[in-house]
């Protein structure tokens, strides 16, 4: 299916409908058009309009609506959607998109390069930071043609493709937020994309609507007529929905991860790992180096070595995901498995410990740190109870205190923690994804970046080499040295990469076909009679 | 009750209720800005990535950036004007997130509570009327095990049961998604979506009501004027009805009054696990999310309920008891 793909991926530069099409036979089942397509949305998100809203609820839903530039193969080749063929220069300064024609907007107006230009250059770089990060390395953007974006950077950007899916950079109407406050236009309310499924109708707490599009652009696609998003705030309530029938799919954290092994024992549902190389999210123990002995590598080397990570996997997560090796993702680009933290070892790390000068008391404790558990569900408190057992046995007492979203997001990004949990999606490469946790550079009062306060002179240049370079080669190089040192040093203790299970009724096809999983258009996904 | 009193003992509770509502939305603005975090850490906190201007925008288009008593002075001019304000995190009024979630909850709320009462009544009166045979001891301990049952519980356990199980049910939601459905379907469709959550909500209730029913009408039976009743010959059933039951009901009252309050704050568990979309899930949202303006419009139409039907309480009070006068 791999090697396939490349194949395919090739053709599809020229004939996207095509490779859909083909993708679909290589299931051995026809597509079947019509049906009602029941799941589930959690938490329910404030807003579906992408870039005024950013969070894990919107990117999965709003991709329905939206479209960008690209989308990515499970091994992040770029696959065209908006644009249908795109170059760049030797010198990987200029990038030149041309788009697909005949594409309308679901309120009936064209879709054209105007479009692509003012969604890049004013919308996504006016409310989204991520997006803002990246696009302001672009020096000019303009329309050669209706149908043709040409991009100039300052200077040569190897992951810049990365930004263009719909999640990243979604595509939005010029003409119904050029010269408003973005935020408050009416279409944020009613969003208008270029999707194969328009917005009909959201009753907040109960559950959103969209319905085909009948002008979309792929001839015959797509084949739902409806999708249906259930907001069901119990996870418990959720599973029984799932089992019942009465939703047909699940996906990131609708069902907890110790439901999993009871799903799979039910014989009409598919339950998968896949679809998430594009965010590889890691886990890790956050750490803030401001609170001693948290500055002491030895210190951090043996909190690392006393958890056993294969644990986690398979008693809390019941199998889904697999033990972190490293800063990267091993499905994100340049992960270097030649670098690996120290393995689990309680008597080392107690050695360590030892030789570090931290004596035990009467009571076995070395010293006393704070801990929070990740407010986002019942898994990461387990996560957080097993972490202080596995803490006690090398003398280190962990206080747990627990706390909400609100609360732990002001104290995480006001560095008002000693340890807590984090996970982070890496966007498919470490200039995006994970540079920004260990250079000095990014220290601030904001969550996601490098909260934790960890500088090392020797890692910023590493980062900032990699991300200059224009070379792959170049880059890894890079990449596979800052691996190394930071195995050593071990800023932040990683635990996990983790997985998301998403699990559907087998009469549905078509679910997972990218690196982005259940984040796609679903204009190829349909119910087998 | 003398009718001529009634404007102006309206008029001074009037005036009371007004000024209560004010000092709760004055302590409760206090305590929601007291709380650790505000909605752009959230937000960012569940974006994945975040910078300082970020945060800087959200802040200044939420109006968080003002200096706090210009906050709570124009949130105090809205409220006087009833304008609830708005929510920049869902980009919508506050009173229309209201509005939109409130039918739900009365509904929901509303059906539990007649169930409630009117089954608890009964089932009191059933078991004060027999005490100590073997329906009074069936229907105490019934009450007494739903009273000590945690709501969720008994909520999934009703869904394992009459949805898993026997398949009669729905588990969730308020009506069948992405079918049209007119006239009596539609209102069938409501009803079977909400018989397990009302019945949830209305159990815990039950026992209450079922309880006080029996111990004030067991007390009251004893009273002379009943005994005197009896020796005059009026029919047992009689008896029952106008002398015990009415005289037992005040209490009964009292604890319906507070009830009825809280009928649109009270029922958030038993709309999360039947994922109602009414209004106890809207403040709960917006408690995480720090939504302040939607949580304080919550809590403002919950206090307004409140102080309504303690009023109407004190009223009813008058017409079950004559003895009973209406005061300021």
């Amino acid at each position: 299916m791999v090697l396939s793909r490349r194949g395919l991926i090739a053709a599809a530069a020229t004939a996207p409908v095509l490779m859909r099409a083909s993708d679909a036979l290589a299931q051995g089942v026809a597509p079947r058009r019509g049906g009602t397509l029941q799941m589930m949305l959690t938490p329910e998100p404030p807003v579906l309009q992408i870039g005024v809203n950013q969070q894990g609820p919107t990117l999965a839903a709003a991709p329905k609506m939206f479209q960008g530039l690209l989308t990515f193969s499970k091994t992040l080749e770029p696959m065209p959607v908006l644009a249908k063929s795109w170059t760049i220069s030797p010198d990987g300064k200029e990038y030149i998109f041309r788009l697909q024609e005949n594409v309308k907007f679901h309120d009936g107006q064209p879709f054209t390069a105007d479009d692509v230009v003012f969604s890049i250059m004013k919308f996504h770089m006016e409310l989204a930071p991520r997006a803002r990060a990246i696009f302001q390395l672009i020096e000019t953007c303009e329309a050669t043609d209706p149908h043709t974006v040409r991009i100039v950077l300052k200077q040569p950007f190897q992951p810049f493709l990365l930004m263009f899916d719909a999640t990243a950079a979604a595509i939005v109407p010029k003409h119904l937020f050029d010269g408003r406050d973005y935020r408050t236009a009416p279409a944020v309310q009613r969003p208008v994309g270029t999707g194969p499924f328009k917005f009909t109708e959201w009753q907040r707490g109960n559950f959103v609507r969209m319905d085909r599009f009948e002008d979309y652009w792929k001839p015959g696609q797509p084949y739902l007529d409806t999708i249906i998003y259930r907001i069901i705030p119990d996870s418990q309530s959720r599973r029984l929905a799932l089992e019942s029938g009465q939703v047909m799919l699940s996906q990131a954290s609708d069902i907890e991860p110790f439901d999993i092994p009871a799903l799979r024992q039910r014989p009409n549902l598919e339950v998968s790992t896949d679809g998430w190389q594009y965010y590889s999210p890691l886990s890790w123990i956050e750490l803030n180096h401001r609170v001693a002995p948290l500055n002491d590598a030895r210190v951090r080397r043996a909190m690392s070595m006393a958890i056993d990570r294969n644990f986690i996997i398979n008693r809390l997560w019941f199998g889904v995901g697999k033990p972190a090796t490293n800063p990267v993702a091993s499905t994100t680009r340049f992960h270097d498995a030649n670098a690996k933290i120290a393995a689990f070892n309680v008597r080392a790390a107690n050695e360590l410990l030892d030789a570090a000068g931290f004596p035990r008391n009467a009571q076995g404790v070395r010293f006393t740190l704070k801990h929070i558990p990740l407010p986002y569900g019942e898994i990461w408190t387990r996560l957080s109870e097993y972490l202080r057992q596995a803490m006690r046995q090398i003398g280190i007492a962990f206080e747990l205190e627990s706390t909400d979203a609100g609360s732990w997001a002001r104290r995480v990004g006001n560095w008002e923690y000693e340890t807590t949990i984090n996970f982070v999606y890496q966007f498919g490469d470490p200039t995006l994804g994970v540079e920004r946790t260990y250079v000095s550079t990014n220290i601030q009062r904001v969550t996601f970046t490098n909260t934790g306060g960890y500088s090392n002179p020797q890692v910023d240049a590493l980062f900032q080499q990699a991300r200059n370079a224009a070379a792959a080669a170049d880059r890894q190089r890079a990449f596979s040295e800052v691996q190394k040192i930071l195995v050593e040093d071990v800023p932040q203790i990683w635990l996990t990469e983790l997985a998301f299970p998403t699990i559907h009724d087998k009469k549905l096809h078509g679910v997972i076909t990218t690196g982005l999983g259940v984040h796609k258009s679903f204009d190829d996904v349909f119910i087998a009679g | 009750m003398e009718l001529s009193r009634l404007p102006g003992f309206l008029l001074r509770r009037g005036v009371k209720a007004v000024i209560v509502i004010l000092a709760i939305v004055v302590c409760n603005f206090l305590l929601i800005h007291a709380a650790p975090g505000d909605p752009a850490s959230v937000i960012a906190g569940q974006s994945g990535a975040a910078d300082e201007r970020f945060l800087a925008q959200l802040r200044e288009q939420f109006g968080l950036d003002r200096p706090f008593h210009v906050q709570l002075w124009i949130y105090l001019k809205g409220v006087l004007t009833l304008d609830l304000g708005f929510s920049h995190r869902q980009q919508q009024p506050v009173w229309g997130l209201i509005s939109e979630r409130l039918p739900a909850t009365l509904l929901l709320t509303g059906a539990a509570f007649a169930f409630a009462v009117v089954a608890g009544v009964t089932l009191g009166t059933l078991a004060a009327r027999r005490v100590g045979s073997w329906s009074d001891s069936i229907i105490t301990v019934i009450a007494l095990t739903f009273y000590a049952t945690p709501l969720f519980w008994v909520g999934l356990m009703l869904v394992l049961f009459f949805s898993v199980w026997l398949e009669w049910l729905p588990s969730f939601g308020m009506g069948t998604v992405g079918v049209e459905l007119h006239g009596i379907d539609a209102v069938l469709d409501v009803g079977k979506h909400l018989l397990l959550p009302a019945a949830t909500l209305g159990l815990f209730y039950l026992a209450v009501y079922a309880r006080l029913t029996r111990a004030t009408m067991l007390e009251v039976a004893d009273q002379d004027f009943v005994k005197t009743a009896r020796a005059k010959g009026v029919p047992e059933g009689q008896v029952v009805r106008r002398h015990v039951l009415r005289n037992a009901l005040l209490p009964v009252i009292t604890f319906a009054g507070i009830q009825a309050g809280q009928l649109i704050g009270g029922s958030i568990l038993v709309e999360t696990v039947f994922a109602w979309p009414g209004i106890g899930r809207l403040a709960f949202d917006a408690l995480l999310a720090r939504d302040y303006a939607v949580l304080l419009g919550v809590f403002f139409c919950t206090s307004v309920m409140v102080v309504g039907f303690n009023l109407l309480t004190d009223l009813l009070y008058a017409v079950v008891d004559p003895r009973v006068e209406v005061e300021g």
